[in-house]
């Protein structure tokens, strides 16, 4: 049943809650990258992706790849929230100790339901690519979503598969560019500049919309957009903030691969109310 | 065991070719085969299965790292993918990718690199791959294998596809010695006694496997009883065949198209120490590039025929207590 704006809002507060003390628990992690993916990810585990999480293995499923893997966090207490037996919501404060399902990067020795392991960038469109041409030859209408980073578009695998993927008209397929602008030695802009990222990928053959990535109504808007486009495989160049919905993390680079403090927990449960 | 007969080279089809083969044999038994290839199907033959099957091979142009990560998505998806290229690039350009989308996770994706070793000739150390048996092995999960000849080459082929989990097949450029009739058993991870022997044992693999054969003819003329065993599998290992050779022959010989620091030798080796440590000699490629040439040209000029193979042998026996 489709989900409000509200509902799917209200869903994200609490996913942003649960990324702060997940990554404040472990003291590591990569908060501000899983911030800025959030309504994303609740948009499509609540509202857009045919999965059911009681029977992760459905053979038509649609998939969702986290390339950018060190965003574990979000995805977790997505998974969490949606309700697979694999991903215990009271477990996600164990984020990164031994032992966990909750690895550092997604690992589907640990969480099957999970699509692919993820953690080296550059992957994730390549895998993408794969599950699309596998849903074709089988007539299966699944589509497959990959979650870029902007930092990772830096890594040349994108490319290849960028080129790939527009060859091979794989329109079951969509890339989702998290364009927060920052990667770990501090702003894209100044580390390897991306830009323009939407001509890109229209030189590349995809059709490319671009979005604000926090807004409920452009998230949807762009994905069916996506699924009406037929020949060629979509890419949303999605700007967000990294650190999205906590004051002190927003557009901070130290916040790429920073845990937040006991303190910083506290003050951004309080600001996530 | 029959009685020893003198071996001689009669050359069948190259392992590449062996491979175009058997993979589309594969693809009419099972729809679920598909392959990938980047802009070398004409040379690694899986042309013959493009022709055939065109709705599942797929052209991924000069780009082995997508290729190798969309095969992965390939098998996570329920397909039985087998991405080939030479193995220079495929293993080389690949590796990151065969580590981190088919290794780690365990998946179900088939790798076939060809004109693998020196022997392809010409084309120069560039193209020559001579390290993808260790980079491989160091894969963890991986099952890799090096067949010798057509017939072991289709066999295993096939028993890559039936395995699930990731594999590594390597095979070469020029036409193979014939080592196996169609009578012979293959199976991952057993390797195959060839000829037996008493004295030392030469473990092989891939085109050094018709060499360790002249090279057993010649010791015997010696008066020294070589037992030849085809190491097709260099992972997972056959620890209880190489055990029994250390055990019954006191004395080895290791040969093998790949760079001696790190190929199918030093595994041999940690098998022989972990079990019945003997004297051992290795016969491969040494810490260089080698140049273009002929295949036999080059074999002879970097130590890797019969010649060379009985000399390791009469240094072992010298070394056996």
């Amino acid at each position: 049943m489709p989900k409000s704006i509200e509902e799917l809002q209200a869903i994200a507060r609490k996913i942003r809650r649960e990324i702060v003390q997940m990554t404040g628990a472990a003291k590591s992690g990569h908060p501000g990258g899983s911030l800025s993916a959030v309504e994303i990810l609740v948009e499509l585990y609540f509202n857009r992706m045919h999965i059911d999480p009681k029977n992760p293995s459905l053979a038509d499923r649609d998939r969702f790849i986290l390339s950018k893997g060190h965003a574990a966090p979000v995805l977790y207490a997505v998974m969490a929230e949606a309700g697979y037996a694999e991903t215990p919501a009271d477990k996600l404060n164990t984020l990164r100790k031994l032992g966990s399902v909750y690895q550092g990067h997604p690992d589907m020795r640990y969480i099957h339901a999970l699509e692919a392991s993820t953690g080296s960038l550059g992957e994730g469109l390549s895998l993408a690519l794969g599950m699309g041409l596998a849903a074709r030859m089988d007539g299966r209408q699944s589509r497959t979503y990959a979650m870029l980073g902007d930092g990772e578009s830096q890594e040349g695998q994108i490319w290849e598969a960028a080129m790939a993927g527009a060859f091979h008209k794989l329109d079951n397929v969509v890339a989702i560019v998290d364009y927060n602008g920052i990667q770990l030695d501090g702003f894209v802009k100044d580390i390897m500049d991306i830009a323009p990222l939407a001509d890109k990928w229209r030189a590349f053959g995809w059709h490319t919309i671009e979005i604000d990535g926090h807004d409920f109504h452009a998230i949807q808007a762009a994905l069916s957009e996506a699924e009406a486009t037929k020949g060629k495989p979509t890419c949303l160049v999605a700007h967000t903030i990294k650190g999205k919905g906590v004051s002190f993390m927003e557009n901070n680079p130290k916040f790429h691969g920073t845990a937040p403090s006991a303190e910083e927990v506290k003050l951004a449960l309080q600001e996530l109310q | 065991m029959p009685a020893k007969t003198k071996f001689e080279i009669k050359l069948g089809a190259a392992t590449r070719e062996a491979f175009g083969r058997a993979i589309v044999e594969l693809g009419r038994e099972n729809k679920d085969i598909v392959v990938c290839d980047a802009d070398l199907s004409k040379s690694t033959m899986t042309t013959y299965f493009a022709k055939e099957f065109p709705d599942r091979f797929i052209s991924l142009g000069i780009a082995e790292a997508n290729m190798c990560a969309v095969g992965a998505g390939l098998a996570l998806a329920g397909k039985i993918p087998f991405v080939s290229s030479f193995s220079a690039f495929v293993i080389n350009k690949g590796f990151e990718q065969l580590r981190c989308c088919a290794a780690y996770p365990h998946v179900n994706l088939k790798v076939v690199g060809t004109h693998s070793g020196i022997s392809i000739g010409e084309d120069g150390p560039s193209q020559m791959s001579i390290e993808e048996i260790g980079l491989a092995c160091s894969l963890a999960g991986f099952v890799v294998i090096a067949p010798a000849d057509e017939v072991s080459t289709k066999a295993l082929v096939k028993a890559a596809a039936a395995y699930v989990g990731p594999v590594f097949i390597r095979t070469g450029r020029p036409k193979a010695p014939i080592i196996y009739n169609g009578d012979q058993e293959f199976a991952i991870g057993k390797a195959i006694e060839v000829t037996e022997g008493s004295d030392v044992t030469i473990i092989a693999s891939g085109l050094l496997v018709a060499q360790a054969l002249l090279a057993a003819d010649t010791l015997e003329g010696e008066g020294i009883s070589a037992r030849v065993i085809d190491m097709h599998t260099a992972k997972p290992l056959d620890r209880g065949a190489i055990a029994r050779a250390a055990a019954e022959t006191r004395a080895m010989v290791v040969a093998e198209e790949h760079l001696v620091d790190t190929g199918l030798g030093v595994r041999v080796a940690q098998a022989v120490a972990e079990t019945c440590p003997c004297p051992m000699e290795f016969v491969g490629i040494q810490d260089r590039y080698a140049e273009s040439g002929q295949p036999d040209e080059l074999l002879d000029k970097y130590g890797l025929v019969a010649r060379d193979i009985a000399a390791a042998a009469r240094k072992v026996l010298a070394r056996k207590s």
